[in-house]
């Protein structure tokens, strides 16, 4: 049966803050379509937590340049240092935006929108922590989901709910230059493929946790967007700088905020030492995440790890008033109760790094359009919020800016997508442009194979999580790269039980696997490449940065290796370089 | 049916804490193929299970381990995005929220989907008409005249005001736990009736009016019988029964307080 054809002006992948946020700009000025395969109130923006970073100074003295200045250094100076001064500066009216659109902040005694401190972010380039996160208790993401999905409401933005993007169309012109031409995806409710045909296509499809076993990511985040793609030849950026986040509930991996450190809490080893004074002698425990992360990890290390294996450490909130948890941090709470029965008013929370944000992705410039290598654009193309690379982050983000990145790089791409699809051509489609989709599909649906989705998967999460987490060296990566090898080898026999058309999770599952096998093997390659420390590549074998010789971006590429398959290219991209040479990271 | 519970080994479990026993458990879902079943019938599971862990844990071993074609929705497995709302033990619960433990496992544990909406596959029902309700409430801010240069400014009691009803995940859990809903698939039902709540008591929104006229309808908010069924299901515990009590309140009074 012939795919339904479906044609839109501006077609947007992905309904999480990214997806949402350009939606309300590009809706406004062109025919617009959304596809997310869950529904947009289940993305994994409603899991942030501890806000976003804007220098509003509600609170205490603060500016831009600050936060621009604190957003490089946290990055390690691999920062694009134009794309950051970007975001910061337009940080502030995009938290104005979001207040005017309803969004519920926690406020001030004077009713201004409140601010708390948080990881990294400081004033007078590094003095002392800063009040720069706006807030809504411990639920930022949740009400930032809510409330552009109650403004896409209001603008009635068309959504198409689980509707799963499975491949990229584009058009290359006799001069090489490449087009979108639109999208193909799977209905889950019925099984069907369609094609989406458009000017311009937003990618707005957030991470890939899910290559980790602990990881503070949903089921759902595997990397679709990068995955297709990269599958279509385009690069991907920095795959080797992956964020461990300090504090994940010990052995599960939930996410407990930044912001209760920001609100006073403490991390302590099995003795009780606040050993983080040892590590940043003067921000402590709001240190960026890299430098706690591995903090962390080297007191499980030496020994001073707690519980029954000393393979966590702590978080004390017990010396904070009840009424300061209750209000600023109810959510975490709950969650320390409900998964570990711990109540952190009076008793310490076991945590642990988790698995928890990919500053790489798809290449963009500052307008959000997507690069097919280190300058040409792809005509039509945008990406924004996590599946993108622009590069804010760097190689280690800054605790918020990714609620700030969704949101000023979500409206740039909605609205630069919007504006090149008027007097924009559709771009013709290839012959047969389901063909791809549907022979991965029935592959996989007919498959008479003998492997299984969750074996492969859970084999990948192991040796991910064992060779490639917060610290590497060139062994482990090169085991991890062995396993992920032999994995996609075991992956092209890989069967699903279920045959059936209509909602068929288990033919889901087996495509994501396909993604995340791609995306590890990227990291991993990236990461053994990068002779250096640097963020969150931590690197035992060389420990030190390098800026000599790595102060650039990885760019991967995807190339035939004339034996039939595929091979990664590594090649680099210099980091714009604006105000701030690098010096030292101390804290 | 066998109800034994069977200790199988001690290992650490997926918290931490050494020393959990492990236990066997029965999963009794109730599965429904339109594909290929003609009516939905119980099928039982035997699942090793760590009780501290999530029934949605459970679900997945038997997806994973033993049938890949049941069916679910789930994402974050923490209790925020709401896709996993499930019949649980005759409750709405989130089966990411709820543990093994506290569902009186010597006993199968009976799982089927939410009530009151279309099943479309196994535990997956149609949330369309759960969301046009909602949609039907107007759940934006709605304000009048010009918007100010800075912040709107609101005061931490007014803000305070309508905190709780900002917490809704549209899990459903709610809206198809009630009795009124069940009867009447009209009736709005409790989570458009949060979401109204949410705005109608913002003291930024200029648009109370519109929506108490809306849930002042005969499929509104008068067909609420406090049977504090919502409220029970909430899995983010807000309550419910006295929102749409202060929206019923509003109504007859015309104020906003």
């Amino acid at each position: 049966m012939a795919p339904q054809i479906h044609t839109y002006d501006t077609i947007i992948v992905g309904a999480g803050g990214a997806g949402m946020r350009a939606a309300l700009e590009s809706s406004k000025r062109s025919r617009t379509a959304v596809l997310t395969k869950l529904y947009p109130t289940r993305s994994h923006t409603g899991a942030a937590q501890g806000g976003m970073c804007a220098a509003l100074a509600n609170v205490e003295d603060d500016n831009w340049e600050w936060h621009t200045y604190d957003t490089v250094k946290g990055g390690d100076y691999l920062v694009d240092q134009d794309a950051a001064e970007i975001m910061c500066k337009e940080a502030i009216d995009a938290v104005l935006d979001l207040e005017k659109m309803g969004l519920p902040f926690s406020r001030t005694p004077e009713g201004k929108i409140d601010q708390r401190r948080f990881g990294g972010h400081t004033k007078e380039h590094g003095k002392a922590p800063v009040h720069r996160s706006c807030f809504a208790a411990d639920r930022t993401g949740h009400m930032i989901l809510q409330t552009l999905y109650q403004n896409c409401v209001k603008q009635e933005v068309e959504f198409y709910n689980e509707f799963y993007v499975l491949d990229l169309l584009l058009h290359e012109e006799a001069d090489g230059t490449k087009y979108a031409a639109g999208v193909v995806a799977l209905e889950l409710a019925t099984g069907e493929i369609h094609i989406f045909r458009g000017k311009a296509v937003i990618l707005a499809t957030g991470g890939f946790g899910k290559v980790f076993k602990t990881t503070s990511n949903a089921h759902t985040l595997t990397g679709d967007g990068m995955g297709i793609t990269w599958r279509r030849g385009l690069p991907l950026e920095d795959m080797e700088f992956y964020q461990f986040h300090p504090t994940g509930l010990a052995g599960l991996g939930i996410l407990l905020t930044e912001g209760a450190r920001g609100e006073g809490g403490i991390l302590r080893n099995a003795d009780g030492e606040r050993f983080m004074e040892r590590y940043a002698p003067t921000i402590k425990d709001l240190a960026p995440r890299d430098i706690v992360a591995r903090s962390m990890v080297l007191e499980v290390r030496d020994g001073r790890g707690a519980g029954p294996n000393k393979d966590y450490v702590y978080l004390d909130l017990t010396h904070l008033p009840a009424a300061q948890i209750e209000e600023k941090l109810p959510d975490i709470t709950e969650f320390a109760r409900t998964y570990l029965g711990v109540e952190p008013t009076t008793e310490l929370v076991p945590v642990y790094p988790t698995a928890h944000y990919a500053m790489g992705g798809v290449p963009t410039n500052v307008l959000g359009e997507v690069l097919a290598d280190n300058d040409t654009v792809v005509k039509g193309m945008y990406a924004a919020g996590e599946v993108a690379c622009v590069s804010v982050h760097g190689s280690n983000r800054l605790g918020t800016n990714s609620l700030l990145d969704i949101n000023v790089f979500g409206r740039r791409a909605g609205i630069n997508a919007a504006e090149y699809t008027v007097g924009a051509e559709l771009k013709p489609l290839p012959a047969e442009p389901e063909q791809a989709v549907v022979s991965m599909v029935e592959g996989l649906r007919n498959s008479t194979g003998h492997e299984r989705v969750a074996q492969i998967r859970s084999e990948l999460q192991a040796t991910m999580d064992s060779n490639a987490g917060v610290y590497r060296n060139d062994e482990t990566l090169a085991q991890a790269e062995k396993d992920v090898k032999e994995l996609q080898r075991r992956y092209r026999d890989v069967a699903v039980q279920d045959k059936g058309r209509r909602f068929n999770t288990d033919l889901l599952e087996a495509v994501e696997l396909g993604f995340l096998l791609d995306l590890a093997e990227i990291l991993v390659l990236g990461a053994r490449n990068r002779t250096e420390s640097r963020g969150a590549q931590a690197r035992e074998d060389y420990p030190t940065r390098d800026d000599v010789n790595w102060q650039k971006h990885t760019m991967a590429y995807r190339e035939k290796d004339g034996e039939g398959g595929y091979k990664i290219r590594l090649d680099y991209k210099p980091v714009i370089v604006t105000r701030y040479q690098p010096t030292e990271r101390k804290y | 049916m066998s109800t034994a519970t069977v200790q199988e080994h001690v290992e650490t479990s997926a918290s931490g804490k050494a020393g959990i026993e492990m236990m066997t458990i029965t999963v009794r879902i109730r599965r429904y193929n339109p594909e290929v079943d003609a009516a939905p019938h119980w099928v039982d599971y035997q699942v090793t299970a760590d009780p501290t862990a999530r029934i949605l844990d459970s679900l997945h071993k038997i997806k994973w381990e033993q049938d890949g074609s049941l069916t679910f929705r789930r994402s974050c497995a923490h209790g925020v995005c709401g896709s996993d709302a499930m019949r649980i033990n005759g409750k709405n619960r989130l089966a990411c929220k709820a543990l093994v433990k506290d569902l009186n496992p010597t006993k199968p544990i009976t799982v089927e989907p939410i009530q009151g909406l279309p099943v479309l596959k196994d535990l997956v029902v149609d949330m369309e008409p759960f969301f046009q309700a909602y949609r039907d409430v107007k759940p934006f801010l709605i304000a009048h005249g010009n918007e100010p240069t800075r912040e709107r400014i609101q005061s931490q009691k007014d803000r305070d005001r309508f905190d709780d009803t900002t917490k809704c995940i549209l899990c459903a859990a709610c809206t198809t736990s009630c009795p009124v809903f069940w009867a009447d698939g009209q009736y709005f039902g409790p989570a458009a009736i949060v979401n109204a709540h949410r705005f109608i008591f913002d003291s930024r929104d200029d648009g109370a009016n519109e929506r108490l006229e809306i849930l002042n309808d005969r499929e509104g908010v008068w067909r609420c019988r406090t049977t504090f069924n919502c409220t029970e299901a909430c899995p983010r515990g807000i309550q419910i029964t006295q929102a749409i009590a202060e929206v019923k309140r509003a109504l007859i009074t015309r104020r906003v307080i």
